[in-house]
């Protein structure tokens, strides 16, 4: 069978009950390829972050379906046991800032995910070796992440997020702390990762600048989604 | 996997290095309190083994000498030296006061023995210098502790004595240092009154017409002689010959009636359990407070450490670490301060312990408890934060 990336069908969110009740997410729809990189935009409040947090199975959704891979993971209720697992395997997270490990260093941030999925050290190092050299900063292996910059560690960022092959990878507004050129070197590596890895990436952001990279883009209205078809600006 | 706890030691180890250090101060009180306990319970023991005896006879009724006043007839111990399976019978005062050294005084136990020799019992078993008191009068053997050296002039009273020779832990109950003298010396310094009040005690029994008849020749003189001169002594320590129970010759004296004997067990029972009864409750309630500081400072510090890095836990948890691991994360922390304040509070306590004026007896028991009740405390105080760990919620690393 063939992979689907991530399908999300008829997906609602609501939070509180009764009169407090309030739908974040409205029979979201959306489908990303794998290897294809999509743009999720849309104003403070519209549920970009509910979405986010339902895709990456941190807040159950109160409705709808989620294929990920091959595999429906939310059908009216969560069809794995373990979402820790889930997290760990099948979704990569690059966040807004960084958010690398202070204590431990560029190779290890990286290698802890293969590890925590019970590869042995050496193998996990390894894998991490592949990934900082495919983006570029496996010069810096051995660095603390304090001693990198904004774009080494945004890279490094990226490389935890790839490092266990999940069939996609969740980044919130991974440009926003970044200049153009560093910002649209990012994207350009998500695509390249995505293409190398045939991974489903969705990216949220608000960033303009990187907005017109993306072939598709799904905006994001009061918890509704429109799919509107993007300039796919070329990233070389 | 590699070890979260110990890479985040290694990064932030100035915290932990001067942390552990603070909190090793804090235990190395804690273990010198307990070694203070110790030092008491070991100055009764020593008390008691350096007597020399087997039996305590005192007052009746009382918990003599040791603990309360006690007064016998100085002519009793005959008695019972005369008794089946008796070695010797030695009278014995013990008077604690302050002992003049020129300018300056050191609390001491004066001890009055009796001329009967070093092999006698309440005699120093065994001296660090100089040699033992051979003449009846004005002649002491100090302990070191007091600060005394052979050759100097002590004054107890109005008397002055000189040091003859020098013992090592011969201390009271309390750990003062003991002095010892004459028998008959101390008789006097136990009850012995200023000039006044014996010329006022004199003309008032001279005025008195029972003591004063003039048809009575001897009686004025007698009744005076009587009034200044003491023939009591607080205990006679009795020692057993081998093979003869002390219980059994204890039994036997007690139907007397008119005095208490106490065997070794019962006396230790007395020093320890009643004398020293109030103060090791004052150290135990130290101890638990000292137990209880450490808890809240260890708490505080593991949970500002892991307050600090609540982001990256949260992120943790999104990556899929399980809760065990970053459980065992902060606990492992909270161990390692624990073991690093221990060494150097046991580092503290040893290198401390010698300067305290009174005796602390670091007992390596005493350590290995130290060491656990750190281990439960430290795991104790990780709680805290252990549960604020676990409540993060992952979603806290996607912004929004």
């Amino acid at each position: 069978m063939a992979k689907q990336g991530i399908i999300i069908e008829g997906l609602s969110k609501q939070y509180g009950y009764g009169d407090t009740a309030f739908l974040a997410l409205k029979n979201v729809n959306m489908h990303v390829a794998p290897g294809e990189v999509v743009g999720l935009i849309g104003p403070s409040g519209s549920g970009k972050s509910t979405l986010l947090k339902c895709l990456g199975a941190v807040i159950d959704p109160t409705a709808g379906r989620m294929t990920l891979g091959d595999e429906v993971i939310f059908d009216g209720a969560w069809h794995v046991k373990d979402l820790r697992a889930l997290r760990r395997d099948k979704i990569g997270f690059v966040f807004q800032a960084p958010y690398l490990i202070p204590f431990l260093d560029v190779l290890d941030n990286v290698a802890l995910l293969p590890m925590l999925a019970g590869v042995d050290n050496t193998t996990a190092r390894k894998q991490a070796l592949e990934l900082l050299t495919a983006l570029d900063v496996q010069h810096r292996a051995s660095a603390m992440p304090s001693q990198l910059s904004g774009g080494e560690q945004q890279r490094v960022a990226i490389a935890r997020g790839l490092v266990n092959r999940p069939p996609v990878i969740l980044a919130d507004e991974p440009t926003a702390p970044l200049d153009s050129v560093r910002a649209l070197s990012v994207i350009r590596i998500l695509n390249d990762m995505a293409k190398r890895f045939e991974t489903a990436v969705i990216v949220v952001t608000h960033d303009e600048k990187i907005i017109p990279t993306f072939k598709r883009i799904y905006h994001i209205r009061d918890g509704v989604t429109h799919e509107e078809v993007g300039e796919g600006r070329s990233l070389t | 996997m590699i070890s979260l706890a110990g890479r985040d030691i290694l990064h932030s180890w100035g915290k932990f290095i001067f942390t552990g250090i603070g909190l090793g101060l804090l235990i190395g009180v804690t273990l010198i309190m307990a070694g203070v306990y110790r030092g008491m319970v070991d100055d009764g023991r020593v008390l008691l083994d350096n007597s020399g005896a087997d039996l305590w006879v005192v007052q009746k009724d009382t918990l003599g000498p040791y603990a309360e006043s006690s007064s016998l007839p100085d002519d009793w111990w005959r008695s019972f030296a005369s008794l089946p399976g008796v070695m010797g019978a030695s009278n014995v005062t013990y008077l604690t006061m302050q002992v003049k050294k020129g300018e300056r005084d050191v609390r001491a136990m004066v001890v009055g023995i009796a001329q009967d020799g070093p092999t006698a019992a309440g005699w120093p078993p065994q001296l660090v210098a100089g040699r033992h008191i051979t003449r009846s009068h004005y002649e002491a053997v100090a302990d070191v502790a007091s600060g005394f050296v052979l050759g100097d002039e002590l004054k107890i009273r109005r008397n002055f004595y000189k040091v003859v020779g020098l013992t090592r832990r011969m201390v009271s109950s309390g750990g003062d240092p003991m002095i010892f003298i004459p028998l008959k010396d101390a008789q006097e310094a136990q009850f012995l009154k200023d000039n006044d009040a014996i010329l006022m005690q004199r003309r008032r029994t001279e005025e008195n017409p029972i003591f004063n008849r003039p048809n009575v020749p001897g009686l004025l003189e007698a009744v005076i002689e009587s009034q200044i001169v003491n023939h009591s002594v607080n205990a006679v320590l009795v020692r057993i010959k081998p093979g003869y129970s002390a219980e059994e010759i204890a039994t036997s004296v007690r139907r007397w009636n008119r005095l208490t004997v106490y065997t070794r067990q019962q006396m230790e029972q007395i020093l320890i359990g009643k004398l020293i009864a109030t103060s090791a409750r004052q150290i135990a309630m130290f101890l638990v407070i000292l137990a209880v500081v450490s808890a809240a400072i260890v708490a505080f510090i593991i949970y500002t450490l892991t307050m600090d890095k609540i982001r990256e836990i949260a992120v943790l948890k999104l990556i899929g670490t399980r809760n065990w691991t970053i459980s065992w994360m902060i606990l492992q922390q909270a161990l390692v301060l624990g073991c690093l304040g221990f060494v150097v509070g046991k580092i503290t306590a040893t290198f401390a312990a010698p300067y305290f004026p009174k005796y602390v007896l670091l007992m390596p028991f005493d350590s290995v408890i130290g060491f656990f009740a750190v281990v439960v405390i430290c795991i104790l105080s990780s709680i805290v934060a252990i549960r604020m760990a676990l409540k993060v919620d992952p979603a806290e690393a996607i912004g929004g």
